[in-house]
């Protein structure tokens, strides 16, 4: 069946889901948690066990067919990332544990010459993981960070932007996409900004590549971060993407076994790019995960899974306006993302029953504490939907928000 | 747990909405405040002691459901007993005046008001009431 408005065959993708057939507490899961992480379809699942049943072998050094064929893939598996994201090579593309490990590695990295004064500069509504490893190198190495501030509507405010951003900033760090609001910031303005200013731009793209065509050429953006789980792939693999100028020169993040080229008592020479930064022997089979979700996503289009999220988010945002208990947090144009409260209801309350209608959302700070505190409350409901997400579910989430309203005689 | 309706049963909610022992006390014999700030649940304890017992006790908070329930049923349950007893009070004792079971996660909401009568006494014992 072919939905009126996308050209995706929604019936069909989800079926490449096995999770979607079950049930939770007798009802239907409905997985609307998908900004924590996403489900996999069978492709990656199955391009994972295949690994394991038929080429199991570590990389790189393996002179015998299992770990050629485990090294072709695992590499392959950069280059389609690679393509996704319209870097120029394979080896612009860095595999790690996640964004929290790629902003790390960018963060140790990146500071490791700068000196006392030098000023870094993210905004108010990051995720810890953009914020406490700035925050903590900013404090060991005499480093101001600063703050870009947000406006009523949950954007990033412009004066704040130009004040901010000066000829002391010399590493700039933001969201593509907000993890509780749902802003989308104009990342490519912000990057010439701060490339005016001589400054790098950081991009945290854990809730932007999963959902939108990321052009990493077009954005400018020097580093780009995101992870696999978020994107069909399995936990375990992380990118960040850099540009490869940058990346020569920058000392690496962690040391050890295939990140050199040789090694004396004395001294080592590290290994070529990407691998310099991938040491030790990484998640092979997640790597290849990750390598089978992009497949799936290209071959959907990056375009029509935007263009999905859209259509669903924007019922969801008309049928929650229609509940008059809720308030919504964030702007009008927005990611995938929804957070609310119910009037006082506490949102671990609200979760708790929409669970018992097999409805999943995440309540809680979101990893951004400091951003609750601007918003003054001490944690919100959110909903996040991806590509096999249907507005048939969405009414299923209102009716459930319905009892929550019920228990507790609102 | 059984059901959605088992876990806000009727006590629990009565409790959550219509708080007992709610408010605070100016001469308390200890005041203590405790915040889980993963979820932003708070509760603060009054307690006034004397001849080792509890006389009298009174609390303010915000949060969940099930983290006012429980401060609100704990200070039902404390008045008037001995604080060597309260000492020894567990996870099972606040589940029982709850009367459902909970997740690891919801746990944590239940057991703040218990910490906060805990830590109460200490410092009671430590620095006021020797």
């Amino acid at each position: 069946m072919l939905s009126t408005k996308t050209i995706m065959d929604i019936e069909t993708i989800r079926k490449d889901f096995p999770i979607l057939q079950r049930k939770v507490h007798g009802k239907p899961l409905v997985y609307f948690d998908n900004a924590a992480t996403s489900q996999k379809p069978k492709q990656v699942i199955e391009a994972i066990e295949f690994y394991y049943k038929n080429y199991n072998a570590n990389i790189h050094r393996s002179i015998h067919q299992l770990g050629e064929e485990a090294t072709a893939k695992y590499e392959e598996a950069h280059q389609k990332v690679a393509d996704f994201i319209n870097a120029d090579s394979y080896q612009n593309i860095i595999f790690t544990k996640n964004t929290t490990e790629s902003l790390n590695l960018a963060a140790y990295s990146l500071t490791s010459n700068l000196k006392k004064g030098d000023e870094i500069v993210i905004s108010q509504m990051e995720h810890h993981s953009n914020l406490v490893p700035w925050q903590q190198l900013a404090k060991q190495r005499g480093l101001k960070l600063k703050f870009i501030e947000i406006d009523e509507d949950g954007n990033l405010d412009k004066n704040s932007i130009e004040k901010n951003i000066t000829k002391k900033t010399r590493i700039v760090s933001l969201t593509h996409v907000s993890n509780v609001l749902g802003t989308i910031n104009p990342i490519e303005k912000i990057t010439k900004i701060a490339h005016e200013n001589n400054a790098l731009m950081v991009v945290d793209g854990a809730q932007a590549a999963p959902h939108m065509p990321v052009d990493v050429k077009k954005l400018d953006a020097d580093f780009y971060a995101f992870s696999g789980h978020k994107m069909l792939g399995p936990t375990g693999i992380g990118v960040l993407y850099g540009k490869k100028e940058l990346l020569d020169e920058m000392q690496p993040f962690l040391y050890g076994g295939e990140m050199i080229r040789e090694v004396t008592f004395g001294d080592t020479k590290f290994n070529d790019l990407p691998w310099k930064f991938e040491a030790g022997t990484m998640n092979i089979a997640e790597g290849i995960g990750l390598g089978a979700a992009m497949d799936y996503l290209g071959k959907v289009g990056m375009k029509h899974v935007q263009q999905r999220d859209k259509e669903l988010t924007n019922y969801a945002m008309k049928r929650l306006k229609e509940v008059k208990e809720a308030k919504i947090y964030g702007p009008e144009e927005r990611g995938a993302v929804i957070s609310f409260n119910l009037n006082n209801i506490h949102p671990h309350d609200v979760a708790q029953v929409l669970d018992s209608e097999g409805v999943a959302i995440r309540a809680g700070h979101h990893c951004c504490m400091p951003l609750m505190s601007v918003l003054k409350v001490p944690a919100t409901a959110r909903a996040s939907f991806y590509l096999y997400n249907t507005e048939k579910e969405v009414d299923v989430f209102i009716n459930a928000i319905g009892k929550v309203k019920k228990v507790f005689g609102v | 747990m059984d059901s959605i309706e088992s876990m806000y049963q009727e006590n629990i909610l009565d409790h959550y909405k219509n708080p007992r022992n709610s408010g605070k006390i100016e001469n308390a014999s200890v005041h203590h405040h405790e915040y889980n700030p993963l979820c932003g649940d708070e509760i603060e304890l009054f307690l006034v002691i004397k001849d080792k017992k509890i006389a009298d006790v009174k609390f303010h908070g915000k949060g969940c459901a099930i983290s006012q329930a429980s401060a609100s049923l704990l200070t039902e349950e404390i008045k008037g007993k001995n604080i060597e007893y309260l000492k020894k009070m567990t996870k099972e004792n606040i589940l029982e005046l709850l009367g459902i079971s909970l997740s690891p996660v919801r746990l944590k909401c239940a057991l703040l008001s218990l910490d906060t009568l805990k830590n109460s006494i200490l410092i009671f014992e430590k620095y006021i009431g020797r």
